[in-house]
């Protein structure tokens, strides 16, 4: 039988096993939205309506990244287009496996800057791991199938199928095989570690006085929690994570050590900055992790194991490169040290122990709680106790961003999902949304503030048609909190802009939404609408936290700072001598 | 394409290293620009790049002339993005390897009289260069060799009113066993 492109588009999403696609409709996508309907109605794939294609884009990431399976999406031409941009620069910064079809227009107006025409292979290039302009009926399957090898494989990321709405039509019918076998010569990631690399691993640590493990996204990509863990626990490492690590690692375990970077603990940077062993686990020296290159980490040997060889000594240089993927490399590295018994210097571990649990007495993530305003980090320590570090939390972008990663104890890995790498403000509401979605039964909170949320806040139609019981906690301290405390501290107080007067009244707009929407002003309350919120398992709740105007995030490292000299509270920045007052 | 725009983060002139660099990539609509992009997006300076397709018509072959003020870091870092590229399939740089590099260059010079024409003739036959067309008094000269055999033939000329100038961009090949093929 002979089908038409769009009728080989649903075979081919159905022989990937899709079973939710998120997207928004419109002209150049009229024929594959005609099949999704057919295809929605025979019970094989739903179609999740976002209000804006940022939202589609983000709500597939939520979805690809709460589960082990890609997010798919679907736009039209131009516009369209445009809009899911940002979606797709923030899945390729932060390497969420991701399928981005895109509606563009007839091929005999290609070029001809018609109506909704835009080059959006040309836009998304430098922002995808790969893209295709498919130009003829006989290349949709193969082009589909190419696409989520290459999103799904290796380290993963966004690629993006343009597909011209004349191939789509049905005036050309095509025979449709669906290619099982997929071997391209330009693009064989390396999965296994060279074994004389894991082996000169394992000499480098039998040597370590003071060793690190650390862990970022990589290793949630992955799937290879358990093996870090394994290892961690084994040898008595002290493990951090990246932003994008947490949970990779049991943050209640003793030998958790914290996130590090700019706003990383105190033990962690000082872990890092006097071990003398980093290994480095999918994890890739990002600038907002290391500080000043030139003073980091100066007595550390560098163990980097990464699937992209291109991570490996792109920042920092690795005495030590292990390139494949960090599952299989961990497993052989484990399995070579119980091979040759391996035991660590116990001594000297108890010694560098000993110092790790001085950083760690500072008690650098202390706060005072009155009974006055309202901490934010207060809401995240209670929202963490109550569901006891098993929610799936979604945040944005900026100070609420931080306290969650600080004070929520995440114990499993896939549980935050957050924007770390492009640091896309509006990314939380449509990923808490696709996690939702693809975890019906769950606890999903999206953590963040009065300047995000209203990045994105249409999604809140999204969630009241397919009823997604989110628990919205809205950091509100009425300012951009991030950008704030940069001026305080480096613009002497000239708060640019980030004031956000005229905020809506959250309360209502959520009603008007047909979700419940609280205003919490007192600490004492906080418990409650958490609870409340968390224990309805039918309505959303955009839960309105009233927070400390003039909160700041401590420990801090300033930028192009090292790890030895970080702030932890006002007292540290105000009598920094670097900067003018 | 010669003389791309310079975008180099570093201004150090002084300390660049020239790495001459072959990729095979598929010969798919809109490879180049995936090179060519990928140069101006991570900020590496492009001399000079050049390309065609090779015997086997599946694949292009480029030649990438790139000057680095980093070192072996920052070249090593050129070609594991290259190698990152979807469509490319092989890279290899030949600057580490024994090679042998060419670019040919078209010169139109203005010849008004005999003495003119005898002094061009006179440095073309000491560069090798061959005169390919005469036309209204015009000269055009041909001449292929390495890009500073090129750099030192048009210094030669620049008494004798050069009007126009063509260069290919270097290319490459190794010598021997070492081979770019698929």
């Amino acid at each position: 039988m002979k089908l038409t492109g769009a009728e080989i588009f649903i075979e081919c999403l159905k022989a990937e096993k899709v079973d939710t696609i998120f997207g928004y409709p419109g002209g150049a996508v009229l024929f594959l939205y005609d099949e999704l309907y057919k295809a929605e109605e025979r019970g094989e794939i739903r179609h999740i309506l976002a209000r804006h294609e940022q939202g589609a884009v983000h709500g597939a990431e939520g979805y690809a990244k709460s589960t082990d399976k890609p997010g798919v999406c679907i736009v039209t031409s131009g516009p369209g287009a445009t809009n899911a941009v940002t979606g797709i620069a923030d899945a390729y910064m932060d390497s969420v496996p991701l399928v981005v079809i895109s509606g563009q227009v007839p091929r005999s107006l290609i070029g001809n800057d018609s109506f909704q025409e835009i080059d959006i292979v040309g836009i998304t290039r430098p922002c995808v791991k790969h893209n295709f302009l498919v130009t003829r009926i006989e290349d949709i399957a193969p082009t589909i199938r190419k696409a989520f090898h290459i999103a799904t494989s290796g380290r993963p990321g966004p690629v993006v199928v343009d597909i011209p709405k004349d191939l789509t039509s049905g005036a050309e019918k095509i025979k449709f095989k669906y290619p099982k076998e997929l071997t391209m010569r330009s693009y064989q990631p390396t999965v296994k570690g060279n074994k004389k690399q894991i082996k000169s691993a394992l000499e480098m640590i039998a040597k370590a006085k003071k060793p690190v493990l650390y862990a970022g996204g990589g290793v949630v990509s992955s799937k290879a929690s358990k093996e870090l863990t394994e290892l961690g626990q084994a040898f008595n490492f002290p493990v951090t994570t990246t932003l994008m690590g947490l949970g990779v690692y049991p943050a209640t375990d003793k030998q958790f050590i914290g996130m590090l970077g700019m706003h990383g603990t105190f033990e962690a940077n000082r872990t890092m900055h006097y071990s003398d062993l980093i290994i480095a686990v999918g994890a890739r020296f990002d600038d907002r992790v290391t500080g000043d290159l030139n003073k980091f980490s100066p007595y550390a040997k560098v163990i980097h194991i990464d699937i992209d060889p291109a991570s490996i000594s792109k920042n920092v240089k690795a005495h030590n490169p292990i390139v494949g993927d960090v599952k299989e490399v961990l497993q052989a590295l484990f399995g070579m040290m119980k091979e040759q018994n391996f035991t660590p210097d116990k001594s000297a571990y108890d010694a560098w122990w000993k110092e790790i649990n001085e950083w760690q007495a500072v008690n650098c993530l202390h706060y005072d709680q009155d009974d006055s305003h309202i901490k934010a980090q207060f809401v995240v320590e209670k929202l963490s106790e109550i569901t006891g570090g098993d929610a799936y939390v979604a945040s944005d972008v900026g100070q609420h961003q931080m306290w969650a990663a600080q004070y929520y104890k995440f114990n499993q890995p896939n549980r935050w999902i957050n924007s770390g790498g492009l640091g896309t403000m509006g990314f939380g509401l449509p990923a808490a949304m696709g996690i939702q979605l693809a975890h019906p039964d769950e606890t999903v909170a999206c953590i963040t503030g009065d300047g995000s949320i209203q990045m994105c806040i249409q999604e809140l139609g999204t969630c009241s048609q397919y009823r997604l019981p989110l628990n919205i906690i809205n950091l509100n301290n009425g300012y951009l909190g991030m950008v704030r405390q940069w001026q305080e501290f480096f613009y002497e107080e000239r708060y640019a802009m980030t004031y956000n007067q005229s905020l809506p009244d959250f309360v209502k707009l959520a009603e008007a939404y047909g979700h419940v929407g609280l205003r919490i002003e007192k600490p004492a309350d906080v418990e409650g609408a958490l609870k409340e919120a968390i224990s309805d398992t039918k309505n959303l709740y955009f839960l309105d936290f009233v927070t400390e105007p003039q909160g700041n995030v401590y420990p801090m490292i300033p930028a192009q700072y090292g790890h030895n000299e970080m702030y932890l509270n006002k007292e540290d920045a105000l009598n920094d001598p670097k900067l003018k007052k | 394409m010669t003389k791309m725009k310079d975008n180099s983060k570093n201004s150090g002139i002084n300390n660049r290293e020239r790495h001459i660099i072959s990729v095979l990539m598929e010969n798919e609509t809109g490879a180049l620009s995936r090179v060519s992009g990928l140069f101006s997006q991570r900020g590496y300076n492009i001399e000079s790049l050049t390309v065609a397709p090779t015997d086997d018509e599946t694949l292009s072959r480029m030649t990438l002339v790139t000057t680095t003020t980093g070192g072996d870091a920052s070249v090593e870092q050129i070609v594991k993005q290259l190698n990152k590229l979807i469509d490319v399939v092989k890279v290899m740089e030949l600057s580490h390897y024994p090679h042998i590099e060419r670019e040919i260059m078209f010169v139109k010079v203005a010849a008004p009289n005999m003495e003119v024409c005898a002094s061009i003739k006179r440095i073309a036959d000491i560069f090798r260069a061959r005169v390919i067309d005469l036309k209204n008094k015009m000269y055009t000269l041909e001449v292929t060799g390495s890009p500073d055999k090129l750099d030192g033939f048009l210094e030669t000329l620049t008494d004798n009113q050069v009007i126009e100038v063509v260069r290919s961009g270097a290319m490459g090949i190794t010598r021997g066993n070492n081979s770019l093929r698929v």
